[in-house]
């Protein structure tokens, strides 16, 4: 049951994120992009991290996506952009990671790793949401606190780069 | 759990090369930009994986991490094409090599 709902999932994110590279129309692309971050939200709620799941939707299908659409139909493009000329590059590194994904499939059970030491928090314990907001405000506090920082000067550095004739004002 | 890891490794495998593809290949920069989300995406699913394998739940607390920092990278990055729509008029990487020597 639960295999099957993971192949699901996974079908069905593999699909769409070839969709977001393959399709012409920007927005086309988007959408795609919109149905993935669903299908991943619903792989994490199968991975009992039903927060994680909440936020993935409020945050990238919510605020994300939509400035993606947003500025894709602000600019409002209908050019057939052509694919990239960069096909040496391509199979260089697509050669490099077929052959890194051969290797690690062949030495596979070499490297299993120590699994499940009980030392942490427990997920789902106490509840997932719980058990998140305790580690991130007692271990990861100043990791937060930095976090908070990147988006204030995203904030200001997305408004200074997107105002018109910002410094001719000041000048 | 049922499934096993390395089929959430699998997966996340085969996002992170279409993102990387989709950068190599695109030429619109909106779909660059929608790939790197891709290849965060597919980070994300491998954290919360070996999060749920090793019982341990700072695993989720770095996905916070990188939605932060995605979210910056959108608000950003988005601007920069703003800007850039508006000196060139066109979002086609081949037109912008101010920085190329």
């Amino acid at each position: 049951m639960e295999q099957a709902f993971f192949f699901y999932f996974a079908f069905v994110i593999a699909a769409t994120s070839v969709l977001v590279v393959a399709l012409r129309n920007p927005i086309y692309s988007t959408l795609a992009l919109l149905v993935m971050f669903f299908h991943v939200a619903g792989l994490y709620v199968t991975l009992h991290a039903e927060f994680l799941a909440a936020v993935q939707i409020i945050v990238y299908a919510g605020a994300i996506l939509v400035l993606y659409l947003f500025v894709v139909m602000l600019l409002n493009l209908k050019q057939d952009v052509r694919y990239h000329r960069q096909w040496p590059m391509a199979a260089a590194v697509g050669a490099t990671l077929v052959i890194e994904a051969i290797i690690l499939t062949a030495m596979k059970g070499s490297t299993t790793p120590a699994a499940a030491t009980d030392t942490e928090t427990a997920i789902g314990g106490a509840g997932n949401t719980e058990a998140i907001g305790d580690v991130l405000y007692t271990t990861y506090l100043f990791p937060f606190e930095v976090a908070s920082l990147i988006l204030l000067v995203a904030m200001i550095g997305a408004i200074v780069l997107a105002k018109k004739d910002i410094g001719e004002r000041e000048a | 759990m049922t499934v096993p890891l390395s089929y959430y490794l699998v997966l996340s495998g085969i996002m992170f090369l279409t993102g990387v593809i989709g950068v190599l290949l695109r030429r619109n920069i909106i779909i660059i930009l929608l790939s790197v989300e891709l290849m965060l995406n597919a980070t994300n699913i491998n954290f919360v994986a070996f999060s749920q394998y090793f019982h341990n739940v700072a695993g989720q607390v770095f996905v916070f991490f990188t939605l932060t920092v995605a979210a910056a990278e959108v608000a950003v990055g988005l601007a920069i094409i703003i800007a850039l729509y508006r000196a060139k008029s066109t979002i086609n990487i081949d037109e912008f090599q101010m920085l190329k020597w």
